[in-house]
């Protein structure tokens, strides 16, 4: 029999706002334990929440992005459940009447092209950190618990799609895309790896044709978008596998473990977990007004589907569009890049290529270097004057990501200006002739493998830098002459 | 007479012509407490250092001539659940026993703000859960019209101490009328304003939607001026009110000529006790004769509140006090493991009214239960201010008495909490539908004991609820004070 998957994700997100969700704490990664922390985020008695606007804003900004509707009125409720890094024993959370609601978002993948759904996009606090002390660092075999209350209360976005997707592929892809339009909303680190953003999937099988939905296996602790992939990998053959050896497909929760590339069954849940949610008293309802609402679209930057077909429009294959478009910083320095001037391939390539390698080595990002569009537009122009040539321009480029100037400051610097000065070049060719007279005689007769033995003997001479194309037109003229 | 039993206004008067410091009035108020606290156990917790200190930087200012406003050098009493930054609060439960909060509540800031002197936190109920403040876990406080009686409560600690001068003002909060039933019990002024008007920041909370801090004084003058110290926006409290406070000075002493005065048919016959029923019609014949204009009106939502009442609160109550678990403060007991350590805090910290209403709660807010107790509770809820709302179209303001019954005896409904929660009857509606209300003495019973007489006004609408209050407390001409004995037990 075959199979169709059935999968949906939930992303959470730590928004990067100056400050917690629900206190003037400041939201900052690095902070020695619980030295970010306050009533209101310990959860002391007598502390009351006051939402953060800006995390709000970004919450409808994100679901503007998605397509989707924002609630004109929308809730927090508190959802209750007992846990040692939880402070208040509840999480201020959203429910019925989330932020956004009804999106979508649309994936490629070699299978084509597709629209996820998006369930709904809201906004609730974050927990404290555990750190369980012990052997197996698990929870029931620890000895003690470490609690850090930095995390707790730092806005969390939750974004969840519909049971649409149904490949690993497109889950990956899915996710990938997310994450794109949430870095180009400068609204997350949105991070896997660190945790700034934290992927939960809801997987389960059916057979083809069939409409109801398997079991569903909750696969949680997902640090990046090569494990989403791989663990769905897993999950898929192993319910199949279960399937079709006649067994039952059991609810639970189960962990990725990296190392043993498999999934292991969490605690299972000996009934479903009821959070008794209801609306949270010490908060008003949220209202965005339709200003509100298209002020934020309005602001809202090019995201990164618009990006990328703007790109294709420029010339830009598949993948250099995707590169640039979503690369943290390439599409503004490529579009200045642009503007100023400079070929939109050749300031794709580069920033793909020897830019990228280069950042790469040195463990840095494009923001931070100092390479800038106009340094591509500039050198554009130079290698489309004559004075570079494309191999100089790349050990130009490095030069200029090392910080010793702009390109013509480095090419000059490191003396790798092209000789494209036509005597120059012609006094070059005859001096090679006239070292060995017999080659003139191989010429005339039109043996083109002198041709290649004097380019070299003049790019030897000139030290590489000659201009290749002018040195061989010279040969020719000579072989005519 | 004691500087102890004069009025904030008469107080602050002294004060100023310089025949009393600070420092002296604060003695008289501190030998009142050595004398009434064996006997009445109105406080937890006193702070000597920060009283001392207070009425020093009082003394220092007036003698500088700086003027921080009516409360500077007044020695007043909160209640144990508002936080005071180092001072011992602990709500009346063992759960946070020893508990020293790292900050104070906005109103303890504003009252700092204003130069008062905070002597020290009153006991209540555990968490604010009574009407008797029997279910402190501390200490049973006495009535000190007499001490075989309870002070109501939950904010019974304050009502004691204001009535027996161990202060000269204090606050209370207010989730079902526990400023308003233990001020009419000890026959003292209580009042809960608007919601809203008051911040809730830094006040332990029971029902989040129904809490709010209000004053205790023994003149409406003197509930005024506190309430103008504690009204007004703040900014850490998400559901404080954003507009202007209601100027209520102006019209205080306008009287009630010209009025329309609403009596609640529902609170206003059955129920009630005979002397209580008794002294409140009187209160209305004196209005009435005073020049308003009195009208019996219908509420039937009434009947439903307490109903709703003990569904919203015990809901709300349940996730306020999740966060006592034993992680982070207070009352720790080991258990194997995390959930285990929470549980066995949670058992032994919490007395059995908390556990019940805990409980409640949990329950009402359950899956398959939550349409039929919390949600149809909500309705309710709308009901009865919808009710107001029609009610408020007739009238300025509603009256009713504040208690069925005078204070009981201790130990009489402790067994019952049915009957417990009945107490609650006439104050109940105005915390649901979130506007003000007052309790002004107006009599005693047969056996001496203080009778309320319940004020109500719409939304915002303290300026008549105050100007009211006023004219009745004029009318009823209740002058009588506390003898601090024994009555006869169980009459």
């Amino acid at each position: 029999m075959s199979y169709e998957t059935v999968i949906g994700i939930e992303t959470h997100v730590e928004l990067k706002t100056a400050s917690k969700m629900f206190c003037g704490c400041p939201v900052d990664f690095g902070a020695e334990p619980n030295t970010n922390v306050c009533p209101v985020c310990l959860g002391l008695p007598g502390a009351l929440p006051v939402p953060n606007e800006r995390a709000i804003e970004w919450t409808v900004a994100l679901g503007l992005a998605l397509g989707c509707r924002v609630a004109e009125r929308s809730l927090f409720h508190r959802k209750n459940y007992f846990y040692a890094d939880l402070p208040k024993n509840y999480q201020i959370s959203q429910f019925d009447l989330p932020l956004c609601i009804g999106g979508h978002l649309d994936i490629e993948t070699e299978a084509g092209a597709r629209r996820i759904g998006i369930t709904r996009v809201h906004l609730e606090e974050d927990t404290g950190k555990s750190t369980h002390l012990g052997e197996s660092g698990r929870i029931h075999a620890a000895e003690a618990a470490l609690l850090d209350f930095n995390r707790s209360g730092i806005p969390l976005m939750e974004v969840v799609s519909e049971p649409d997707i149904r490949s690993p592929e497109e889950a990956r892809a899915y996710a990938h895309e997310l994450l794109a339009i949430i870095l180009a909303l400068g609204i997350s680190d949105a991070r896997l790896e660190e945790g700034s953003v934290r992927l939960d999937t809801n997987v389960s099988v059916r057979p083809e044709g069939s409409t109801a939905l398997g079991t569903k296996v909750e696969v949680k602790n997902l640090n990046s978008l090569r494990s989403l992939q791989r663990t769905l990998d897993f999950e898929l053959e192993r319910q199949v596998g279960i399937l079709e050896s006649g067994g039952r497909i059991a609810q639970e929760t189960r962990h990725w473990d990296e190392r043993a590339e498999r999934t292991e069954p969490g605690r299972s849940k000996e009934e479903s977990s009821d959070y008794r949610y209801f609306p949270e008293p010490d908060l008003v309802p949220l209202a965005i007004s339709a200003e509100a609402q298209e002020r934020i679209r309005a602001s809202l930057p090019e995201l990164p589907a618009q990006r990328r077909s703007r790109y294709l429009d420029l010339g830009l294959d598949n993948r250099s569009a995707r590169l640039v478009a979503e690369g943290e910083n390439y599409g503004d320095t490529f579009d200045a890049a642009v503007a100023a001037g400079a070929d939109a391939k050749a300031a794709a390539n580069w920033l793909t290529g020897e830019v990228t390698a280069h950042l790469r080595r040195a463990h840095m990002a494009l923001g931070d270097s100092p390479l800038v569009g106009g340094h591509l537009a500039e050198l554009h122009a130079m290698v489309k004057g004559g004075e570079l040539s494309s191999t100089a321009a790349k050990d130009v480029l490095t030069g200029v990501l090392d910080g010793e100037g702009t390109p013509r400051q480095v090419a000059e610097k490191r003396d790798l200006k092209q000789i494209s000065d036509a005597s120059a070049l012609e006094a070059a060719v005859d001096e090679a002739i006239a070292a060995d007279p017999e080659t003139l005689d191989r010429l005339r007769r039109g043996d083109q493998k002198i041709v290649g033995f004097l380019m070299g003997r003049v790019m030897g001479a000139t030290g590489g830098k000659a201009d290749p194309q002018k040195v061989r037109e010279i040969i020719q003229e000579r072989a005519s002459g | 007479m004691s500087a102890a039993d004069l009025t904030i206004a008469a107080a602050g008067a002294v004060l100023r012509s310089g025949d009393l410091s600070a420092a002296g009035l604060l003695d008289a108020v501190r030998r009142r407490i050595a004398e009434t606290e064996p006997i009445v156990d109105a406080f937890l917790a006193m702070d000597e250092t920060g009283a001392d200190s207070a009425a020093a930087a009082a003394d220092e200012a007036f003698a500088a001539g700086t003027d921080l406003g009516p409360l500077q050098g007044i020695p007043l009493a909160v209640k144990d659940n508002m936080v005071t930054r180092g001072v011992e609060t602990t709500a009346g439960s063992q759960i946070l026993a020893g508990y020293r909060p790292p900050y104070d509540a906005t109103v303890v800031e504003r009252l700092r703000a204003g130069g008062a002197v905070i002597v020290g936190k009153t006991n209540l109920d555990e968490f604010a859960m009574g009407s008797s403040t029997e279910n402190s876990s501390f200490k049973v406080t006495h009535n000190p019209w007499d001490t075989n009686r309870v002070p109501g409560g939950s904010s019974g600690g304050s009502a004691a101490a204001v009535a027996a001068g161990s202060a000269l003002g204090a606050l209370g909060s207010d989730t079902g009328g526990s400023i308003r039933q233990p001020a009419s019990l000890c026959g003292v002024v209580g009042m809960k304003p608007t919601y809203g008007l008051v911040s809730r920041y830094g006040l332990i909370a029971f029902a989040s939607s129904l809490d709010q801090i209000g004053p205790f004084a023994r003149t409406v003058d003197d509930a005024v001026t506190l309430f103008e110290t504690i009204a007004g926006h703040d900014p850490s409290d998400a559901t404080s009110y954003r507009g202007d406070v209601p100027q209520v000075r102006a019209d205080l002493e306008s009287g009630v000529d010209g009025l329309r005065i609403g009596v609640i048919g529902e609170l206003a016959g059955e129920g009630m006790e005979p002397d209580v029923l008794a002294a409140f019609e009187r209160t209305v014949e004196l209005l009435s004769g005073a020049g308003a204009e009195i009208k019996t009106l219908s509420l039937p939502s009434v009947e439903h509140a307490l109903s709703a009442y003990y569904l919203i609160a015990p809901a709300e109550c349940s996730a306020n006090l999740a966060r006592f678990d034993g992680v982070r403060y207070g009352l720790r007991v080991d258990g194997d493991n995390v959930e285990q350590m929470m549980a066995a805090t949670r058992r032994r910290g919490f007395g059995p009214e908390v556990t019940r209403r805990v409980l409640l709660g949990t329950y009402a807010l359950s899956a398959g239960y939550y349409d039929a107790f919390y949600g149809q509770a909500q309705k309710v809820r709308t009901l009865v201010i919808r009710d107001f709302e029609q009610a408020y179209a007739e009238a300025d303001v509603l009256v009713s008495p504040t208690s069925p019954t005078t204070a009981f005896c201790i130990g009489d409904r402790t067994e019952d909490p049915l009957s417990m929660y009945l107490s609650d009857v006439c104050t109940i509606p105005s915390n649901l539908a979130g506007d003000p209300a007052i309790s002004v003495p107006v009599g005693l019973d047969g056996q001496g004991l203080p009778i309320g007489f319940q004020i109500l006004a719409p939304a915002l609408g303290e300026p008549v609820l105050f100007r009211v209050a006023r004219a009745v407390e004029d009318l009823a001409n209740f002058e009588a004070r506390p003898g601090l004995t024994a009555g006869e037990a169980g009459a």
